[in-house]
């Protein structure tokens, strides 16, 4: 059961060949019995769990089930969760006890989804490996010593080893697509303003997009089809009518070339030096079974991809130094315990609740924002932003997809760039022109490199091809089996 | 460019961290890397790009100005670090 997919736990709870209870505790324990190894949950919630998961069965029994009630996931801590702790990965919220749902979250409690608990995290969402939580790092079920990515990392492991069939996450330069890579699941970010940004702990809010996690894109169908709508609590909701991505896929019909007339794209950029050896025989692999499958490829260019970190590092900055300007030590949060007038409370407060990556980003948004050097950079960037958006609107009349490795290396060590922001920066070159331009993007599984690691294909759309993205990875999906494979500790 | 420790003490007053004058030089040394790694920006002319502010170019939606909320109050002030008479409590600002 715990290998099932949400298909077929769907089907095993209509037919009463299980409860939502006896999901919950089967996955209840299973966390109970690793979370220990992986510290991939911050917050695991079995009283709350296990009422709702009655509530579930209830509804089930009643005939009143939707495509998840019942089904048992997992939130990143980046999601406000009424009642229950929302920690941001941070000191300064961790006694923060949410008064409100987010978004995403009401819309997943109203699915009659069972909440097993809250994941780990970098930091207010800034990481690329997950050890910028204040709660200790998440750990690779492929190999414990290894980072499981980031920033959403608990969820990507949590689903990785099978302590929960599917869980939530947010992206705001890979944080859903390269965990998804380097610990072996399918993660999905939508184009930005699909999903509500509210009660989502705000990063850099012209970039941040929730998203999902399963073992195959189907899953994240079912995930993603719960979760996007339009919000008037949000400001950069977007009002389009919600769309079934799930049915998309099971509408698809069967054909030895199922992907016949599908043009992939392949930027030049993205397959230059910086991408490991062992990550490159999977990609290749993965694009010839593409091309079995009736796709055919083509070379296209983003010429300034390369200018993706750069500016991100800019305004993802900017914009963060200004949404965590709210937490000071006054309304929720951290209060130092000793100061003396206001400002030094503020100031103790904040050096006390924030992490070394936090401050960092912070003083480097206050930096480009200050006086005399807005042009040269905060500006600078945004129209760098413009190019390379530009860029993938031409790559766009070229082909109907883009493909690419998500990450240029498989999972690293634990501590191997904890003290080089750069280098940290830089394992999310393959992913951050995305979150730019504001393009939809998933990661599946497709191999493994060196020492058994998996290996994760990045498929970029256009802006509103989530199906088209979900029914590709599906194809893909129907015809290897990358995205069986488990980890020993999910055997 | 690279930024002196007393820029750095400066950014770290106007972001309200307090920045111990010890931890300022590693600091420094850290935001220059990063500002190393920005300023490759510059290589390039953008001098006819409009910028982009946002990936949405779409223009913000008025709502009546009406209330829309309920009053919670008293849940939002359960969290706070200290409140009394429904008010949130800092030190004296005004002598």
């Amino acid at each position: 059961m715990i290998h099932a997919s949400l298909t077929q736990l769907r089907t095993a709870l209509d037919s009463g060949k299980t409860s939502s209870v006896e999901l919950a505790t089967l996955f209840l324990d299973r966390i109970e019995r690793f979370n220990g190894t992986l510290n991939a949950f911050i917050t695991v919630d079995r009283d709350h769990a296990l009422a709702a998961a009655r509530t579930a069965d209830a509804r089930i029994a009643a005939g009143e089930a939707g495509p998840l009630t019942g089904i048992p996931l997992a939130h990143k801590d980046v999601f406000c969760t009424e009642g229950v702790l929302t920690t941001c990965g941070s000191k300064m919220l961790s006694n923060f006890v949410s008064p409100y749902d987010a978004h995403v979250v009401a819309l997943l409690k109203r699915a009659g989804s069972v909440m097993l608990g809250k994941t780990n995290m970098d930091e207010f969402a800034m990481g690329s490996s997950n050890e910028n939580s204040h709660f200790g790092p998440a750990r690779n079920p492929w190999n414990t010593d290894r980072v499981p990515g980031g920033s959403s990392g608990g969820s990507a492991a949590a689903v990785a080893a099978r302590l929960v069939p599917a869980a939530t996450g947010t992206d705001t330069g890979g944080s859903v697509r390269q965990p998804a890579a380097l610990t072996g699941v399918t993660g999905i970010k939508p184009t930005y303003g699909l999903a509500s940004r509210y009660g989502m702990i705000a990063y850099a809010s012209s970039f941040d997009q929730a998203g999902v996690f399963g073992s195959t894109a189907s899953d994240c169908a079912l995930m993603l089809s719960a979760i996007v709508g339009y919000d008037a609590r949000d400001s950069t909701s977007l009002e389009r009518p919600g769309e079934d991505y799930a049915r998309v896929l099971a509408d698809a019909g069967s054909s030895a070339k199922p992907l016949a007339g599908l043009r992939i794209g392949l930027p030049e950029e993205f397959f230059g030096q910086g991408m490991a050896d062992d990550v490159r025989t999977a990609i290749e692999a993965a694009l010839d079974a593409y091309r079995d499958l009736g796709a055919t490829t083509v070379s296209v260019s983003l010429p300034n991809a390369k200018l993706a970190i750069p500016a991100y590092y800019v305004l993802a900055p900017a914009e963060a130094s200004s949404n965590l300007s709210r937490f000071d030590g006054v309304r929720y949060g951290h209060r130092a315990a000793e100061y003396g007038d206001l400002d030094d409370m503020y100031r103790k407060s904040r050096a006390e609740g924030f992490g070394a990556e936090v401050k960092r980003r912070i003083l480097v948004g206050t930096y480009v924002l200050s006086h005399g050097y807005y042009d040269a950079y905060y500006l600078q960037a945004q129209k760098l932003r413009r190019l390379i958006a530009e860029d993938f609107r031409r790559a766009f009349e070229a082909c109907d997809v883009i493909a690419g490795p998500t990450s240029p290396t498989t999972a690293w060590p634990i501590g191997a760039k904890a003290d080089d922001p750069v280098q940290m920066y830089l394992s999310d070159i393959y992913t951050i022109a995305v979150n730019l331009a504001g393009l939809p993007g998933l990661s599946h599984p497709c191999g493994f490199g060196a020492d058994q690691l998996p290996v994760g294909l990045q498929l970029i759309g256009d802006y509103f091809e989530e199906s088209r993205l979900l029914a590709t990875a599906h194809r893909y999906q129907q015809a290897t089996d990358w995205h069986l494979r488990r980890p020993a500790i999910a055997a | 460019m690279s930024l002196t420790i007393e820029e750095v003490l400066k950014v770290a007053g106007l972001a309200r961290i307090e920045l111990a004058e010890g931890d300022a030089e590693a600091t420094r040394d850290k935001l220059n890397g990063i500002f190393g790694l920005i300023e490759q920006m510059q290589a390039v002319d953008t001098a006819s790009v409009e910028p982009m502010s946002h990936p949405q170019e779409v223009a913000q939606r008025l709502r009546e100005d009406l209330v829309t909320e309920s009053d919670r109050r008293d849940d939002f002030q359960a969290i706070a670090p200290q409140t009394e008479a429904g008010l949130y409590l800092v030190p004296r600002v005004i002598e």
